[in-house]
């Protein structure tokens, strides 16, 4: 038997056997990322969590999105049309945006999406002050009619940071706003794996193949988010050596937040690099509870803004000048509404005039209690610092010093601070959360509804509303500076200055977007 | 020996209410509001209330225990603040991470200590006894933390031998299984190879001087057999009573070793659960970890009536 007489049908078998196998796969390709944080709840509306905020980026969607510019631009949205009378606000969705289980995104789930969040974020209470009504028109398209025009509906609804109004189905929006969801159903660009998700370990997103991005180029948090990896891991590692560790040994391929004092470990090394992605960076903060002696008394705060100079906090903390910038300005430098004219013979360590104040306002050298949290690299030398430079302009101070989480808890109480309350601490904003007098939560001076520190004045809320209600971007800003110069007049924190963190990412990982918050479309990892 | 044991485990229920009081107290009394955690940094006072509401910490603290206490009785651990899952699933989900790390170190330490204590007791003031003892001092001195770094520096970073953090499941393979757990294992036995090494030499040369051991000598017995027979069997009350100890200590190297080398087990677990004052979760890891404590103590009493004929309950 000649092995020529059966090479055909020998030929004709391993065709049929390779046409019988399957296809060969695609490697999968998985970002491997180092979060700031460990993801423990999964609702982005019950929490304004930073962690939880991210993971509400990579599955839900939003309605608006701010650009690499700040400006607000439609995202799931394919028409915005405004009426004359700017009261009412026709929405229509874009084509083809799906949820994850494969059912149409309609315009109720929108409508109930907007509810849910706006009963827990306070510049979604401020919007909703404005709505006299939200209808569906049809599948697609939903009205917002308001009572009065305001330039907030944008605004709010393009919210980069916490808590921002991710679109979810409407049997999910339903849940009452405090209690957490648990139907993870999205329509954003990567699905969340709920089974693969381990609490204090890892949490799993996988492309959703179904996804409809945006035709144009990707923009801050804007644009077309084009998925091009597979899968996205965060990997929780809370000890920060080991997750550099890791990084340097090519077990992980990102790191959202090193800290500051390793970074010259990561730039010694050639297949890392560092990526600064937030351009408008983060701002420390001075904040003061304004319902005790001495702090009752503005001028005694004022004292506080002559003994402060923002290079001295920067320096303590973050060191190196290419990761901060003095900015002599309430909201963040390089953003639309900073304006530093108001704080102009502010914060130069001027320890006479803070003297002469404390004198004015009759200082009867009562100890500060200042709240010291020693557990966070960011924030551990704030404190120190600002004790110094209080001493030296004339202030008693007694630092305590805590972990972060009792700080939270007890700068909640109202208590004296010899029984148990406080009289200051320090801490750091995102600057994307402090971008406007409505959103920036510390220039909230409505008395028992404001944030911790409880400031009370009617001239700063008249402001803020008269913010709220202009459409006029040239004239927000005005109202922007007046309420700054406000500020420094009846001084409801003090802003010490901006500083920047970096992303490091290993050789391969391309195209990460500058944008508020980390994101994760438009990653390429080769 | 089984009404013993039954006294033995009576005994426990007492040690356990203790522990659970305690325990409760402590957390209570500490600082922190888990409802201030849970909001975030950006959420209202009203917010905060809301949560604090939700998970019953405006109720006053005595009932807040007895409502947790009467859960326990009926084997509800409650559910975690944050992982909204019920806290026996947390800990089953952490809970083979932790054995496997503490059985591999035990294995470890237990293997390599008792060789080298009898090993310096037989050579007495020999260079290796002087070797032994001098590592045993330098095992106990550097902390856990140092070692780990040290060895990740070294074998997973410069060498890449070994991956620097991680774990695998044992049903994900066993080369994986074994490769995450060899540098977090050796970090943490150390310290036990040097406590272990210390007692077994102390315990060795303390028989070896003993009649029965001259007796076995002059009968002309082989130098393996005496030790072997005669002189290990004697000295193990001592040695097994301090691996039975060292399991308490190993608790706390888990949650140094398990955090250098990011492994979800139930130290990470403990520690997260801690900082973030999710007190049904420490509540439940603090029992589980006093029952071991209780149960491991348990078994080394029982142990020596075997190893000690002598010794009856």
């Amino acid at each position: 038997m000649s092995v020529t007489r059966h090479l055909p049908s020998l030929v004709a078998v391993v065709l049929a056997v390779l046409a019988l196998m399957p296809p060969p796969t695609a490697a999968q390709t998985t970002l491997r990322v180092v979060m700031h944080s460990d993801l423990k709840i999964v609702d982005p509306i019950w929490t304004t969590a930073y962690i939880v905020r991210n993971h509400g980026y990579l599955v839900y969607d939003t309605l608006f999105a701010m650009d690499a510019k700040g400006e607000i631009k439609p995202q799931m949205l394919d028409k915005v049309d405004v009426s004359k009378d700017q009261l009412t606000y026709t929405l229509t969705l874009r084509d083809g945006l799906l949820w994850h289980d494969g059912k149409p995104v309609t315009a109720e789930d929108c409508v109930a999406s907007i509810k849910r969040w706006a009963a827990k974020d306070s510049m979604g209470q401020k919007m909703m002050g404005f709505v006299k009504d939200m209808a569906v028109v049809n599948a697609k398209t939903f009205r917002i009619v308001l009572s009065e025009p305001t330039g907030l509906v944008l605004g709010a609804l393009g919210k980069p940071s916490s808590n921002v109004p991710f679109m979810m189905p409407k049997r999910v929006a339903e849940t009452d706003p405090n209690t957490q969801i648990s139907d993870f159903t999205g329509s954003g660009p990567f699905v969340f794996k709920k089974d693969d998700w381990k609490p204090g370990d890892k949490a799993i997103y996988v492309k959703f193949d179904q996804y409809k991005p945006r035709s144009e180029a990707p923009s801050g948090l804007a644009g077309g988010k084009v998925v091009k990896v597979d899968r996205v891991e965060w990997k929780w590692i809370p000890d920060h050596q080991t997750a550099i560790n890791a990084l340097l040994a090519g077990e992980v391929d990102m790191l959202e937040s090193p800290p500051h004092d390793l970074y010259p470990v990561l730039k010694a090394d050639a297949n890392v690099r560092l990526f600064n992605s937030n351009p408008l960076g983060n701002q420390y903060t001075f904040r003061f509870n304004t319902l005790h002696k001495p702090f009752d008394n503005p001028k005694v705060r004022q004292a506080v803004l002559q003994a402060f100079n923002q290079e001295d906090f920067l320096k303590g903390v973050i060191g190196d000048p290419t990761y901060y910038k003095t900015c002599k300005s309430f909201f963040p430098c390089g953003s639309p509404m900073a304006a530093t004219k108001p704080l102009d013979g502010y914060l130069d360590s001027n320890f006479e005039k803070s003297k002469a104040l404390l004198k004015e306002a009759s200082y009867d050298g009562t100890p500060l209690v200042l709240m010291h949290s020693t557990d966070l690299a960011v924030l551990n030398n704030l404190a120190p610092v600002a004790k110094s430079l209080l001493e030296k302009g004339g202030f008693k101070v007694d630092m305590v010093s805590m972990d972060w989480q009792t700080l939270v808890a007890r700068r909640a109480k109202k208590d004296p601070p010899a029984a148990g309350g406080w009289h200051a601490f320090l801490t750091s904003w995102v600057a994307a959360d402090i971008l406007n007098p409505v959103m920036m939560g510390f220039l909230n001076a409505s008395c028992e509804k404001a944030m911790f520190g409880w400031p009370c004045d009617k001239d700063i809320e008249g402001l803020r509303d008269a913010f709220a209600r202009e459409t006029n971007p040239a004239k927000q800003r005005q109202i922007a500076e007046q309420v700054q110069m406000r500020a420094v007049q009846y001084p409801t924190h003090v802003p010490l200055g901006q500083w920047y963190g970096a992303f490091a990412l290993r050789k391969g990982v391309e195209g990460v977007l500058e944008a508020p918050v980390t994101v994760f479309w438009n990653v390429t990892k080769k | 020996m089984l009404p013993y044991i039954g006294r033995r485990l009576l005994a426990t229920i007492p040690v356990m209410a203790v522990v659970a009081v305690v325990v409760f107290l402590l957390l209570r009394l500490t600082t922190g509001d888990p409802a201030a955690i849970i909001a975030g940094d950006n959420a209202t006072s009203q917010d905060v209330a809301a949560i604090r509401t939700k998970l019953g910490l405006d109720r006053p603290m005595a009932q807040q225990f007895v409502i947790w206490i009467g859960n326990v009785v009926r084997g509800d651990f409650g559910e975690s603040f944050f992982f909204k899952k019920p806290v026996s699933q947390l800990i089953a989900e952490r809970l083979e991470p932790t054995l496997a790390l503490a059985a591999s170190t035990l294995l470890l330490a237990v293997t390599m200590a008792v060789p080298l204590g009898v090993l310096a007791a037989w050579r007495r003031g020999s260079w290796v006894d002087r070797a032994v003892m001098g590592l045993s001092v330098l095992g106990f001195s550097v902390p856990v933390f140092v070692i780990g770094y040290l060895l990740i520096y070294l074998v997973a970073i410069q060498l890449a031998w070994l991956p620097v953090q991680g774990y695998q499941r044992l049903a994900d393979g066993v080369g994986g299984f074994v490769q995450r757990l060899i540098l977090p294992s050796v970090t943490l036995a150390i310290v036990y190879v040097a406590l272990i090494a210390r007692i077994t030499r102390a315990s060795v040369l303390e028989v070896l001087g003993a009649d029965h051991v001259r007796t076995a000598r002059a009968k002309g017995l082989g130098d393996v057999t005496v030790l072997v027979r005669h002189v290990l069997r004697n000295a193990a009350v001592p040695i097994v009573t301090v691996i039975g100890l060292g399991v308490a200590l190993l608790i706390g190297g888990v949650v140094v070793t398990e955090s250098v080398y990011s492994i979800p087990g139930l130290g990470r677990l403990t520690v997260d659960a801690v900082l973030a004052r999710d007190y049904p979760t420490v509540q439940a890891v603090i029992l589980l970890f006093s029952v071991v404590y209780v149960l491991i103590n348990l078994v080394v009493d029982l142990s020596y009536t075997f190893l000690d004929p002598r010794i009856r309950y």
